[in-house]
This record gives C-alpha cells, sequence and structure tokens, in this order.
C-alpha cells in the first residue's frame, strides 16, 4: 500500500465524525468498521468541543483535520493554521468550495491555498475534482495526495464518472488517489478499489444509515473485496457469451 | 472595550487576547484568530486587543 506523506495507513477506509445519532454510535462505526482515520473539523468553540476531542483521541485513529466551508484561500489557510495547532497535525484536507449547490471544489483557489500550505509546511490532501490537469497543478503545488470526488458531498451517487477516475488513476500511478464524497453504497467503495484507487473517504453514508455501525463495517468489507478483487488481475468484460465449460468431450446425445 | 467574539458583540476587561481567553472561560484546546489572521497560542500573552477586534476562538468538532 502506498504510503500517505510517509506514513502507512493501517486501512483503506478514511470515516467522517459528522452527523451521527449519538457519539456512543459514532464510536461503534469506528470500532466495528476499524476504520484507520477520522476526519474532523474545526468550529466556534460552545463547550462541547473539548469532549468530542478526548472521544476521538481514544479511538486511537489517524486525524485528518478539513476546511470544511471554506470560500476564499485566505479562510482556508487561517483554518489551516488553526487546525493544526488544535489536532498536533502537518494533515490537512483542504476543502475549498466554490459552488453552493454542488459544493464542487473551486479548483483554481485550492491549487493557490495547496501551494501557500505546502510552503509552510503542511502535508495537503486534496478534495478536488477529477480533472487531469488540476491533479497535475495539484501535484506541482507540492502535493502528495489527490482525493477526487465520486460524485458531490453527501449525494450518495457513488462513482458519477468512472472514465475519468479509471483514467486519473492511469495518469498519477504512483500517486496515493482517494475517493472523497459521493459514496452511497458498499458496492460504490469496492468500485472505487476496483479500479486501483487507494482509499474511500466518506462520512453521510454511514452516519446517515438506519445502522451506522453496521453500514461502517460493510463499507470496510466492500473495500476489502474491491481491493483484492484489483489485486487479483480480474477478467475483461465482452459482449458475446464464451463456454465456461469445457465443449470437448461433450456426449453425443442427439 | 467592545469587541466581537465569535460572532457576538462583547464588552470584555481583558487587555490581551490571553487575558480575553481566561476572563471568558475558554480552556482545553483551542485555536485563535484576531480579524481574520491566526493567533499562535505562543502569541496570545503579547497579543492586545483594540477596539473593535473581531476574535474567533474554535475547537474540535464533528467533521466529514
Amino acid at each position: 500500500m502506498k504510503k500517505f506523506y510517509g506514513t502507512q495507513l493501517p486501512n483503506r477506509l478514511m470515516l467522517g465524525t459528522a452527523q451521527y445519532p449519538s457519539p456512543a454510535i459514532l464510536e461503534r462505526a469506528f470500532r466495528d468498521s476499524g476504520a484507520g482515520v477520522a476526519t474532523v473539523s474545526l468550529r466556534r468553540e460552545s463547550g462541547a468541543g473539548q469532549t468530542f476531542w478526548q472521544m476521538i483521541r481514544e479511538l486511537g485513529v489517524l486525524i485528518l483535520p478539513n476546511t470544511a466551508g471554506c470560500h476564499t484561500v485566505k479562510e482556508a489557510v487561517t483554518t489551516a493554521h488553526m487546525a493544526r495547532e488544535v489536532f498536533d497535525t502537518k494533515w490537512i484536507k483542504l476543502e475549498l468550495i466554490g459552488h453552493t449547490d454542488s459544493l464542487q471544489p473551486d479548483v483554481f483557489q485550492l491549487v493557490e491555498a495547496a501551494r501557500i500550505l505546502t510552503e509552510d509546511g503542511f502535508e495537503v490532501f486534496p478534495y478536488t475534482t477529477d480533472d487531469l490537469i488540476v491533479g497535475e497543478r495539484l501535484l506541482a503545488a507540492g502535493c502528495e495526495v489527490l482525493m477526487p470526488w465520486g460524485a458531490p458531498i453527501g449525494s450518495g451517487r457513488g462513482l458519477n464518472n468512472e472514465y475519468a477516475l479509471r483514467a486519473m488513476r492511469a495518469e498519477f500511478p504512483d500517486v496515493p488517489l482517494v475517493i472523497d464524497a459521493g459514496i452511497g453504497l458498499p458496492s460504490h467503495a469496492a468500485k472505487a478499489m476496483e479500479l486501483g484507487y487507494d482509499a474511500v473517504l466518506l462520512n453521510t453514508a454511514v452516519a446517515r444509515a438506519g445502522d451506522p455501525a453496521a453500514m461502517a463495517k460493510a463499507m470496510m468489507l466492500a473495500i476489502e473485496a474491491g481491493q483484492l478483487a484489483h489485486q487479483a488481475d480480474p477478467i475483461e468484460a465482452r459482449d458475446m457469451a464464451e463456454p465456461s465449460t469445457p465443449v470437448i468431450g461433450k456426449a453425443f446425445l442427439s | 472595550m467592545k469587541i466581537v467574539l465569535n460572532g457576538e458583540p462583547r464588552e470584555v476587561r481583558a487587555e490581551t487576547l490571553a487575558e480575553l481567553l481566561q476572563e471568558c472561560g475558554f480552556s482545553g484546546r483551542v485555536a485563535t484568530a484576531v480579524n481574520e489572521d491566526f493567533v499562535p497560542s505562543s502569541l496570545r500573552i503579547a497579543h492586545a486587543l483594540k477596539v473593535g477586534d473581531r476574535v474567533e476562538i474554535v475547537a474540535p468538532m464533528q467533521g466529514g
């Protein structure tokens, strides 16, 4: 498995911590799935922050803070600095939102913020689109990981543009690639792995499921299955049937 | 002096950012920004507040 900025991840599931029915259910989702990375954020302190931090620490997972909701380079860079101090990590999931309805990343500001943060010593995980040129620019700006969207955040639509994601995998064979956002079902996560992606980052599909802990585990099993299948070199699809049972030696009975 | 703390107008006695955190009961893991610029924890004692400053104090929260 490729390293993420020199760090070996325990597995390929990155799980968000938002929208769970309760902290206890969040905790069970992590424990039952074994997800190795938790995404977190920063918000105005209202008293709940310290309890949440204590619980996340006890999960013993790697922490990936985000800049969710940021719309400008300045805002994202300031948020990243605050996150580095609070969470004591150089990792930052860089989100620069460009469109209110689709939450599509503003890739122009994204590249600029990634350059500034890399120069400031951050290890940037950019939430980006499946555009290859943007991917190149992010790598040139210092990113060593790319996180293209599968579909809009929270939509659960899966991999909207499999062709583009396949092209991205082929274009950047040595870069750790994560499908971030849009996953709704374990089959979507398995598909991402079958395409050769290195990890999947998801939140809503688990947190909003009727049984989040069971769904988290289902996601992990699908990721393992998809990854194993990718390594096993799957067959090509074909248009016509091809008998799997040998024709030679069939008894002549008609 | 009058400042804006996490979006709310406040009258405070604190003269520095460190004093403000104490006065308003913030402790534990928080990060600070004044007028949209990050202020590292090591600089809070030396950071003098001015009338009208916009102070943001943030803490860990759930995120995706």
